[in-house]
């Protein structure tokens, strides 16, 4: 316990230091969301449609593009043989690196979505189910993601395949997550669908961390 | 048994006989089901003639999906037991898959137009079956990305696995969301609800896609095992002819 608690806090500390991702993570957000509005124009009623299909877009580009460097920097300089050769089983280090992942850029997104909503308009219903859905809905994206980030961590220009890989596999929680925020604004309740992406968040943890798991050790001999 | 069949030299001596035969069969069936399906059939009473891509796009559909489980299974296979024959089934399956996928994709497009007045709906059958378009390309592109043929190997197998929760997706949509594409006809509990003279047609249609893609997977299995036989060939002249002079200069040159 001890050894993974060190270990995500290794990596949350290494991601808000000099070449971290964190931060850049949730400006990537931000700024992309500023562009939508210019690209598609201001016209109200348009962008509060498609306030939460937008915004869960973006939170699925912004774990895409922080997701290649989940494993490859720790592969690069040798850190991924000692963990795999330290005590913790290899899947919790990807568990460790997951959560890790998902607290520096998962839940600052959860935190600035309503920002986002505010800025695109988003009816007062679909508030709460968006943040619930993405709050329950982005340990899927670093879950899934963590898999193709450890098929690609060998390969020099993996970011684009990494895309190719996850992207199908991230429809799902897409449909459901942004789903909970768009029936709630329909009046039809957001249970349903926010049932759906807790259960497909689950359903990656238990996939994920062994599949993971075994390619980062097919890397690793 | 499995072992028996897996050893490379004793498959390629079988495929080697049964692939032309596959490939006799599958004319043979293209031939009276494409009879069958354009002139002796009935038109639908209410579709009419449009009915025919039937013939084309089911099979298509079904050939899509299961290849992808055939291939989900020679992963499995490989990953468990370790086997190479296991990886060069899975990879030489992929590029048909992928055909089969954009086959149905594009025959249900044509059908969609006529019979829903559009070309593309964005629906549960039609997304999932999309998806399982792209994860045909990415299992492609992790063969195409990786030099090590064993790495590269192990890598589209957990990819494949991990994809292959979108086929009961597939299978299940039209029961799971409503849906403009039809609920399944064919098999089900309850038996067939298309009429024998449509389902004829259909099965030899079938038949032929499988025989089809039964050849030439055996074919391209072949070629692989040809390809990677002759890698390794050219690898061991080349160590041996370094080993043999010492300046690493071909000696055949």
């Amino acid at each position: 316990m001890t050894a993974f608690l060190a270990l995500v806090r290794r990596d949350v500390m290494l991601s808000f230091r000099i070449g971290g991702g964190a931060v850049l993570g949730l400006v990537f957000f931000l700024t992309v969301g500023a562009l939508m509005p210019l690209g598609i124009g201001p016209e109200p009623q348009l962008l509060s449609k498609i306030a939460p299909g937008l915004i869960w877009v973006l939170a699925v580009l912004t774990a895409l593009l922080t997701l290649d460097r989940l494993f490859q920097a720790d592969f690069e300089d040798g850190s991924l043989d000692q963990l795999a050769l330290g005590q913790l089983p290899l899947w919790l280090v990807v568990l460790g690196k997951v959560l890790a992942h998902w607290l520096t850029t998962g839940l600052p997104l959860c935190l600035f979505a309503p920002l986002m909503g505010v800025l695109f308009g988003l009816a007062p219903e679909g508030y709460w189910p968006l943040v619930l859905g993405l709050l329950l809905g982005t340990p899927a994206l670093s879950l899934t993601g963590a898999m193709g980030a450890a098929l690609t961590v060998a390969l020099r220009r993996g970011g684009l395949l990494l895309s190719l890989i996850v992207l199908p596999l991230y429809i799902p929680v897409l449909i459901f997550g942004a789903g909970s925020a768009i029936m709630a604004v329909d009046g039809l309740g957001a249970d349903g669908a926010l049932m759906m992406v807790s259960a497909l968040s689950l359903f990656s943890l238990v996939v994920s961390l062994p599949l993971s798991a075994l390619s980062l050790k097919t890397h690793l001999s | 048994m499995i072992q028996r069949f897996a050893n490379p030299k004793r498959f390629d001596a079988i495929a080697r006989r049964v692939a032309p035969v596959m490939a006799v069969a599958a004319a043979a069936c293209l031939a009276w089901g494409v009879w069958l399906a354009l002139f002796d059939s009935p038109p639908d009473f209410r579709q009419g003639d449009t009915v025919r891509i039937m013939y084309v796009h089911v099979p298509a559909a079904w050939m899509a999906s299961a290849v992808y489980v055939l291939i989900a299974v020679a992963s499995a296979v490989s990953l468990i037991f370790r086997h190479p024959l296991a990886d060069v089934a899975a990879r030489a399956a992929a590029p048909f898959g992928l055909a089969f996928t954009f086959l149905a994709l594009v025959t249900g497009s044509l059908w969609g137009k006529p019979m829903w007045g559009t070309w593309w709906v964005w629906d549960a059958r039609l997304t999932s079956v999309l998806v399982l378009f792209f994860l045909y390309a990415g299992y492609i592109a992790v063969w195409q990305a990786m030099e090590d043929t064993q790495k590269a190997a192990r890598a589209a197998a957990i990819l494949a696995l991990a994809g292959s929760v979108n086929i009961p997706i597939i299978r299940f949509s039209v029961d799971w969301w409503n849906s403009l594409h039809q609920p399944a006809s064919v098999f089900r509990a309850e038996g067939p609800t298309i009429d024998s003279s449509m389902l004829w047609p259909l099965g030899v249609m079938a038949l032929a896609y499988t025989f089809l893609f039964a050849a030439l997977w055996l074919y391209a299995i072949r070629t692989e095992i040809a390809a990677r036989r002759a890698r390794t060939l050219a690898m061991m002249v080349a160590s041996r002819d370094e080993a043999a002079d010492g300046t690493g200069e071909a000696r055949h040159a």
